[in-house]
């Protein structure tokens, strides 16, 4: 008995291996290329890990020379502006998605459902539908090119997510504990604050890094809408890297690394949050 | 209610947030700010362009000049959005010698003939000139002139023992097989066929060499005539054959450079950054090997009197039609394109002023940096058989059958004929 | 004194109006920014699909009617777009349901190292789409690519190949860079899903007699369906949609092999300078997202069902 559990762990760990280089190729081949100079990623037969490792790449983009292309100089403010940008878009939809979420499942007043489907439903709305009349208000309010501009076209896919996902997770606060609230005397608003929020701490997280990745991993509105140091974003950053003129693929490597590495810490920092928010929010739907 | 206070709170908190975030310090009441745009790492660096920005500002302290960068492939939309908007998101913007039809029509760009000197009109190249203008008004300012070069490594060729690059692309081909026997290089030729504007770049170089056009007199597309499908065919078989390096289908010029600079190509047609670049020993591994000659023609080409043979990859600067300081914008497009600034940053761009290239100033311009005394020759000798796309208002839609059309033909997803029937069909359609 | 037929002071009104207060109260700051930023380009660009729209200045916009849709309806290209769309969409979608539940359940029997596969799960999740395209657009290289690197040192071909101008393989790399960037989220889901089952359930079975293969059909699976049902509608509505990816590593090429239908819509709004035909498209996207919608409410919100 005991052979066969041994004999059956050690084929789930044989199945583990290829999954684990599955996931880990791509990235460790990344971090290679960041680390190699423009001559030997084109050399042939590969170097799967560069003879001449450099942190050049690494250095051009935080500590710029003269000699260095425009794209790495501006890397760094791209990294700042987007960490702006989605760090304001995660408060505003957790301040007022919460609100909205709140009441759609526990306060019902009849449009309830309805609501709550129109809210699911503007979240289907490709981004290229709303580009150009968002890009003419922008415009006319000569906003462009300024990070706020993005923060604003961002709730228009944020905030019903972080709504959808904080409903979900206020659904799975005991009801019980609210009617108790209720007997008490307290308002809504007073239930709301005082009993469902401070449970709610980890729904809130989770919401509040699931907006987060999002908002840092959009690129279509960011292309548009920025290009100028003001705001223009790590993603539009990484692919103006491959500009008309150069190809400069090791420095895209580093510029990958770098744009990766604040949304895989998030990630990796509140990972418990990740299962609990898919748990209430997806398992319960 | 106390709640009602602590969302007060919120609320402000998050303004508080968001205006931190959004707002920018306002500029100061008096100066007038243009909005330039135009593409990164072509020509002139954005750090070059900003210290002309800088240098014009400190002459014209009314006019501040905010420049935009982006990749080739976005300015032509973002001048779209840009337009859409009062006032216009941009002032000035870099205009692609494929693009004043198109915003002629929509009313983008501004008429500047009577802006023009008889200084300006006649220093530059009458080239240049007929870029930016239509129908006999002008719409914009000259700046870059590129064309694409035939550029092959002559270590290689030395190697294999071959005494003079092609003359004509039978000659190359045979070259290329000389090259690929002996072991020389895998694939000798690599192209731009990747499907962006870089396939119709080539395409125009090789259609006019063998003697083709893209448009018959009256406007009809005839580029699908036995000329156009003999080119076609030629360019799929020498991929074929395995002269042409497969990934051309999935290469833009940078790849193209990418390749040529690895030493794995022996022929690599290019804009003229790839020749500087080749002897940059962080980028090369071919320091010292690339060489230019003249781009070769078809025997047929040839034989009909075409001497050479390439495509204008020109550039201007125009101002937006609906732009309220078009004066000032004028002013900084004039200083852009001066002959003084022009000169002076030679080493990354061959100025525009014909007068450069005559007498004095020719050796002075020839003197000006370690590349010039092979680029500005090769220039002068490839320029005038620079041929244009057509210049209709419904080019991008245009291009872009086209564009598929060769890809289809070049992946054996259509025959060529067929391929480039359909494609004409859709330029009637759009010509009408 | 005389009570005479008094309204109810304002102060107190009925617990239902109350509520409907606060309800609106909470809701109003979303509302609001969903109206402006949502609402009203949608309807705009609505409009805008009804007219021939020229990109421009002055340009006169002609009322067309139905006109963009039946050319797009019309439009081979349209079609080949569309179905190309399913493909990906079915193909990415299938793959990481397949390969998420698979990696889901081998999260959940614990073999060796499986808090380091979740871990590492994480890791392709928060990767931005942006990086994912750019560094599989990089294996993908004809020259210098990983994926020929990796492949010639096997020994598996004998000539670099040049992935990416395939037409045959074009479409199915991008779906391979895509799994590899979503799938973790199925995974993660699903694994979340599994570690919520009773156990009982399926230690009762197997003492009935059932194996492995027969617990996992019917007893396993049909529990996980509400997080498959989740995973799948999610997943699907979202890849219908794909652009970025697209952009990054193919724009849409060879010979058109991946252009997706919002990568169509994108670029005759832009490229081509048709706003009429680009409006009509994105509603299009819209409809079939709307109607995906709502056949994920219908599966979902319907009365539970007992097992």
């Amino acid at each position: 008995m005991r052979s066969r559990k041994v004999l059956r762990k050690l084929m789930l760990f044989l199945i583990t291996l290829p999954v684990l280089f599955f996931i880990f190729f791509p990235i460790l081949w990344l971090l290679s290329a960041s680390l190699s100079t423009q001559v030997e990623l084109f050399t042939v037969p590969l170097h799967w890990i560069p003879q001449h490792p450099t942190f050049q790449n690494y250095i051009d983009i935080f500590f710029p020379s003269q000699a260095a292309s425009s794209v790495p100089r501006t890397f760094a403010v791209a990294l700042l502006n987007s960490f702006k940008i989605a760090s304001a878009v995660t408060i505003i939809c957790i301040f007022i998605g919460s609100l909205a979420a709140y009441a759609l499942v526990r306060i019902p007043f009849g449009m309830n459902r309805g609501i709550q489907l129109s809210i699911i439903a503007t979240r289907m709305i490709p981004e290229v539908s709303l580009i150009l009349p968002l890009f003419i208000i922008a415009s006319s309010l000569r906003l462009i090119n300024k990070p706020i501009v993005l923060v604003a076209t961002y709730m228009s896919f944020a905030l019903p997510y972080a709504i959808w996902l904080m409903a979900a997770y206020f659904q799975t606060v005991p009801v019980e504990l609210e009617d108790a609230a209720r007997l008490d005397g307290c308002s809504r608003l007073g239930i709301l604050f005082r009993v469902v929020m401070p449970i709610s701490v980890p729904g809130l997280v989770s919401t509040a890094m699931f907006v987060f990745l999002l908002a840092w991993d959009e690129f279509f509105y960011a292309l548009i809408f920025t290009s100028t140091l003001a705001a223009k974003t790590v993603p539009v950053a990484i692919a103006e890297f491959v500009g008309r003129y150069v190809a400069n693929v090791n420095g895209m490597m580093a510029g990958g690394i770098l744009a990766a590495i604040p949304p895989v810490l998030v990630a990796l920092i509140f990972q418990r949050y990740i299962v609990s928010g898919m748990t209430a929010g997806a398992v319960k739907g | 209610m106390h709640y009602i206070h602590k969302i007060s709170l919120l609320v402000m908190a998050v303004v508080f947030v968001v205006a931190s975030v959004g707002c920018a310090p306002k500029p100061a009441a008096g100066p007038v700010t243009i909005h330039v745009l135009t593409m990164d790492q072509a020509g002139l660096k954005p750090a070059d362009i900003d210290q002309i920005a800088r240098e014009f500002e400190a002459k014209n302290p009314d006019i501040k000049v905010s420049m935009e960068y982006v990749a080739y492939d976005n300015v032509h939309d973002k001048i779209v959005t840009g337009m859409a908007a009062k006032p216009p998101a941009y002032d000035a913007a870099m205009i692609d010698v494929i693009w004043p039809d198109e915003f002629i029509k929509a009313g983008y760009l501004l008429d500047v003939t009577n802006r023009v000197t008889p200084d300006m009109k006649s220093g530059m190249f009458p080239a240049a000139w007929n870029g930016v203008t239509r129908n006999g008004k002008v719409y914009g300012m000259p700046w870059l002139m590129d064309v694409k070069y035939f550029m092959y490594n002559k270590d290689m060729l030395q190697k294999a023992g071959i005494a003079a690059p092609p003359t004509t692309w039978e000659e190359l081909v045979d070259q290329a097989q000389i090259l690929k026997d002996k072991g020389i290089v895998e694939f000798p030729v690599i192209w731009s066929w990747n499907q962006k504007e870089g396939v119709v770049c080539d395409f125009t170089v090789l259609l006019f060499g063998n003697g083709g056009a893209f448009l018959d007199a009256s406007g009809k597309p005839v580029f699908n005539d036995d000329k156009g499908v003999q080119m076609l065919t030629w360019m799929k078989k020498t991929i074929d054959d395995g002269l042409t390096n497969p990934s051309s289908v999935a290469s833009d010029e940078n790849a193209v450079e990418a390749d040529f600079l690895a030493g794995k190509s022996a022929f690599a047609v290019n804009w003229l950054f790839q020749y500087s670049d080749s002897n940059d020993a962080s980028k090369s591994q071919i320091v010292g090997q690339a060489a230019f000659a003249p781009m070769p023609v078809f025997k047929a080409g040839a034989d009909a009197g075409i001497k050479g043979s390439s495509v204008d990859g020109s550039s201007s600067f125009a101002i937006m039609a609906t732009s309220p300081y078009a004066d000032q914008t004028w002013k900084f497009l004039t200083y852009l394109a001066s002959n003084e600034v022009q000169t002076k940053y030679s080493a990354a761009m061959l100025p525009v002023w014909q007068t450069d290239f005559q007498g004095e100033a020719l050796k002075a311009l020839e003197g000006a940096t370690a590349t010039n005394p092979v680029t500005v020759p090769a220039f002068l000798a490839q320029f005038p058989y620079a041929n244009e796309r057509p210049t209709v208002a419904y080019y991008n839609e245009a291009s872009a059958a086209l564009q598929l059309a060769i890809q289809e033909a070049l992946t054996g997803v259509k025959s060529p004929k067929d391929a480039l029937d359909a494609a004409a069909a859709k330029w009637t359609e759009l010509g009408k | 004194m005389a009570r005479t037929s008094t309204p109810l002071p304002r102060a107190r009104l009925s617990l239902r109006q109350q509520d409907a207060r606060s309800a609106w109260f909470l809701l109003a700051p979303s509302l609001l920014v969903m109206l402006g930023i949502t609402l009203w380009p949608v309807l705009s660009t609505f409009i805008l699909s009804f007219f021939n729209a020229p990109t421009g200045i002055n340009q006169t916009r002609t009322f067309v009617g139905l006109a963009n849709y039946l050319e797009m309806l019309g439009d081979q290209t349209f079609w080949e777009t569309i179905w190309r769309t399913l493909y990906f969409t079915a193909v990415s979608v299938g793959l990481e349901l397949a390969m998420g539940l698979g990696i889901a359940q081998l999260i959940h029997s614990r073999p060796w190292g499986w808090q380091f596969l979740r871990i590492s799960l994480i890791i392709p999740w928060a990767v931005p789409t942006v990086v994912n395209g750019a560094m599989w657009r990089w294996i993908y290289n004809a020259d210098f690519g990983a994926l020929n690197g990796l492949l010639m040192a096997l020994g598996l071909i004998q000539h670099y190949v040049p992935w990416l101008s395939l037409t045959s393989m074009a479409m199915n790399l991008v779906i391979i860079a895509d799994v590899w960037h979503t799938m973790p989220f199925v995974a993660l889901v699903l694994q979340a899903a599994l570690a919520t089952l009773p156990e009982d359930l399926e230690e009762a079975a197997a003492v009935d007699g059932a194996n492995a293969w027969q617990r996992f059909w019917q007893i396993r699976l049909p529990l996980l369906r509400p997080a498959l049902l989740v995973a799948l509608i999610v997943r699907t509505v979202d890849a219908f949609r794909v652009f970025d990816i697209v952009y990054i590593i193919t724009a849409g090429g060879p010979a058109y092999k991946t252009l997706t239908i919002t990568y169509l819509t994108y670029l005759h709004s832009f490229s081509f300078g048709r706003q009429g035909t680009g409006a009509a498209l994105s509603f299009l996207i819209s409809l079939v997202t709307l109607v995906l919608a709502f056949i994920y409410i219908r599966l979902l919100y319907r009365p539970e069902e007992t097992q």
